[in-house]
């Protein structure tokens, strides 16, 4: 019954230990100078592998560094290119968001609020939609699933992570549109007094709904193979004894695997979060976009998320466009970071329960 | 030597941050690409210098030589490339249709030699351009036009592309346009259409999602046909929710299909297989049609110019009362230089020069004609085009 754990990658490991140390505590900080071994032996010719250690320090240092690099000339791209946006002549500013908004908006605030509104809302729902059901496959391909099924499933899932969004915006677009409208018409008619399924259903249903399914099915794979990979680090001896005190499978599960893999659980989600957050061509593709506050996900022309606004708007932008749609760039970049640190904050004591 | 790692780099959420981020400067990077010109601007053969005394640069033209900006040019631009090879075979031509906004940034900072554009240059670019252009300012000419047509999908009672037009006033269009009127048999239609069965549906609306000159041109025959009745400035952005966007004419042309009883407008060449209104013009009502189009250049007019300009912007009299005439239309420009910076050996000013007398000519717009579906440019206006472009010489 001993399953080969599936490997870890180095991220994983951080994130969870079963002792429920804080892995910020664990600092680890080698001095290769000061190996004992230097001061007593007769000075050699230094051992080939010491250089080896050296040049791969190096390596690991310089890919560390340009992670840090690579963040920095971002942000320094983007708020260069958006300062225009806001110390700018007044009324070519006002000129410009009535140019990009359709005479909608007039100030920065009032445009990229309603964007901002949309792309939280679009990301929040397929979020919404995909954490169980991932959850639920993970599971099913860690506990439940005879051997070969899981090996085939898995696979299955890592292939779907490497369909590019403009396939799934395209598979939206032709082929889930026009066959799920009859759906949402149905439920904004028979479940129109929730308010989110008021009604008149979009047709054809170009709707945040729709969009918010086609992310779901894109996030699907990335949130389902990071939590496999923490379910199945879940540790035996715990779920042994749950077994041998009588409890059931659902019991051990509940008991012995979730409260381990809660953490990485939220990492996973985060994972999809910002792949849902950041997606540009499926959005671009589907949804007819709006500029408002609204959440009635059924109707049509109600939100538009900053990234496919972006996309859409860019061409034909004059520079003072330009420098608005990369300051609502910087939006989303600041939104995004903020996701992450509270991610962060939220595993950072999530393990210790 | 001594140090202690961040800790931070190895936690699955800053490895996001990391990918966020580099899907998100990837995104820019790409963007950015937008506003600076393929790299091949005309880098003129040192060797090729070739006459700019004919009208054309003839068979000798060599170099690279590229183009820039609006999307509803593109399939003209292909057919014109393609021709205008067979006769120039050592020049290399490249469009890129990035839109209208980014063909005229890249022209104004000197990386392509014209650019194709929707909206005539503003005062602003107007001035920037003296600083790209070695003589004057940079001026438009027109040499795509085409009719917008206002299309329908209503298969179910046989309008579609039947040779039947629905019929409707501005003032009608006005009011659909704004969720005024939200359903096909609505007395304000059935009025105008005695005799046909419109269905009990309701309206959706399609509009363009990004900006467009295509968008901005029916506004501009909406606010001067309806008056009162369209209330909105035109612009390249949808000004209400009335309705669903699509990216691009092909997003809502395909949006159309999807169900039955859209309403939107493109291009007439891409609308086949939809059904399209007849507008009301003066007492009579027009379907959009290639005649209908030359009716209306024929009586077109050009806004006045400063003494010595090149630049020829046409004024569409939207509210013609002519028979038989298809007010609603699209004119696209092409916008270049009189003489160029950095042109030493004059091979920018020739291939300019040569390229637009090929568009302006009969030749180069029945190509445009039978490749995008555009309506030829009748012989008083590609005589005005030609004026200007015969301007053009080796700084």
């Amino acid at each position: 019954m001993s399953k080969t754990l599936a490997p870890q990658s180095a991220t994983n490991m951080a994130e969870q230990n079963p002792q429920g140390v804080d892995p910020d505590a664990v600092s680890v900080s080698v001095d290769v100078s000061a190996a004992p071994a230097e001061a007593s032996a007769a000075p050699t010719a230094p051992s080939p592998g010491r250089t080896a250690d050296k040049v791969f320090k190096i390596c690991a240092w310089s890919a560390g560094i340009l992670i840090f690099l690579a963040l920095a000339a971002v942000t320094i791209f983007l708020i260069l290119r958006a300062l225009p946006a806001f110390t700018g002549d007044p009324a070519v500013r006002s000129s410009a968001l009535e140019s990009l908004s359709g005479g909608r908006a007039s100030n920065f605030a009032s445009y990229v609020g309603p964007l901002l509104f949309g792309t939280i809302l679009i990301a929040g729902l397929s979020l919404l939609l995909a954490f169980p059901v991932s959850t639920g496959i993970a599971l099913f391909i860690t506990h439940y699933a005879p051997r070969k099924l899981s090996t085939a499933l898995s696979s299955v899932v890592d292939l779907l992570a490497a369909i590019p969004s403009v396939i799934y915006g395209l598979w939206g677009a032709l082929v889930l549109v026009p066959a799920i409208t009859g759906f949402w018409n149905w439920v904004a008619t028979y479940l129109g007094w929730i308010p989110i399924f008021a009604g008149p259903a979009a047709a054809p249903a170009r709707s945040v709904a729709s969009v918010a399914l086609v992310l779901a099915v894109m996030i699907l794979p990335i949130i389902t193979s990071v939590a496999r990979d923490i379910f199945a680090q879940a540790p035996r001896l715990q779920q042994e004894a749950a077994l041998a005190l009588g409890a059931t499978k659902w019991e051990t599960i509940r008991l012995a695997v979730l409260p381990f893999a809660r953490s990485g659980l939220i990492s996973a989600s985060m994972l999809g979060l910002g792949r849902a957050l950041g997606e540009t061509m499926a959005v671009l593709m589907i949804l007819s976009p709006g500029f408002s506050y609204s959440l009635h996900i059924l109707q049509a022309s109600t939100s538009q998320t900053i990234a496919a606004n972006i996309a859409s708007q860019f061409p034909e932008a004059d520079s003072m466009g330009v420098a608005m749609l990369v300051a609502t760039g910087l939006v989303l970049f600041v939104i995004t970071f903020l996701v992450n640190f509270l991610a962060r904050r939220i595993t950072g004591k999530g393990v210790s329960k | 030597m001594q140090t202690s790692r961040g800790n931070g780099m190895h936690k699955p959420t800053f490895a996001r941050g990391a990918a966020v981020v580099t899907a998100l400067s990837l995104a820019f990077g790409l963007a950015a690409c937008g506003d600076n010109a393929p790299a091949s601007s005309a880098i003129s053969g040192a060797s090729g210098a070739s006459s700019v005394s004919g009208a054309d640069g003839g068979p000798n033209l060599q170099g690279e030589f590229a183009g820039s900006g609006a999307s509803s040019q593109q399939s003209a631009n292909e057919a014109w490339i393609a021709d205008f090879h067979a006769s120039h075979n050592q020049a290399r031509i490249s469009y890129d249709p990035a839109g209208s906004g980014a063909g005229v940034t890249a022209l104004l900072n000197g990386s392509v030699i014209w650019a194709g554009s929707d909206e005539p240059l503003n005062a602003a670019q107007l001035e920037q351009s003296k600083s790209t252009c070695a003589r004057g300012t940079a001026f438009e000419v027109p040499v795509y036009v085409t009719p917008i047509a206002f299309a329908y999908n209503l298969p179910s009672v046989g309008l579609n592309d039947s040779g039947k037009h629905l019929r409707m006033e501005p003032e009608t269009i006005a009011a659909i346009f704004q969720g005024q009127i939200t359903r096909w048999n609505d007395a304000r239609l059935a009025r105008l259409n005695p005799g046909v069965g419109l269905p009990d549906l309701p309206i959706t609306v399609v509009h363009r999602s990004d900006k467009s000159g295509t968008t901005k041109s029916l506004f501009k025959y909406l606010k001067a046909a309806a008056g009162p009745a369209w209330p909105y400035e035109p612009g390249e952005n949808w000004p209400n929710n009335v309705g669903q966007g699509a990216k691009g004419t092909a997003g809502l042309v395909m949006t159309l299909t999807q169900a039955e009883g859209t309403f939107g407008y493109a291009d007439a060449a891409q609308t086949s297989g939809l059904g399209t209104v007849a507008v009301k013009v003066g007492e009579s009502y027009v379907p959009a049609s290639e005649r209908g189009v030359s009716k209306m250049m024929d009586k077109v007019k050009y806004e006045a110019q400063p003494q010595g300009s090149l630049r020829k912007l046409v004024k569409v009299d939207y509210q013609t009362a002519e028979p038989g005439a298809y007010p609603v239309l699209l004119v696209s420009y092409d916008i270049a230089c009189q003489a160029y910076q950095r042109d030493a050996s004059g091979s920018k000013a020739a291939f300019a020069k040569s390229w637009l007398s090929y568009l302006a000519s009969e030749a180069g717009q029945q190509q445009a004609a039978a490749n995008a579906g555009s309506v030829p440019l009748t012989p008083a206006i590609r005589e005005q085009v030609m004026q200007s472009v015969q301007a053009i010489e080796a700084s």
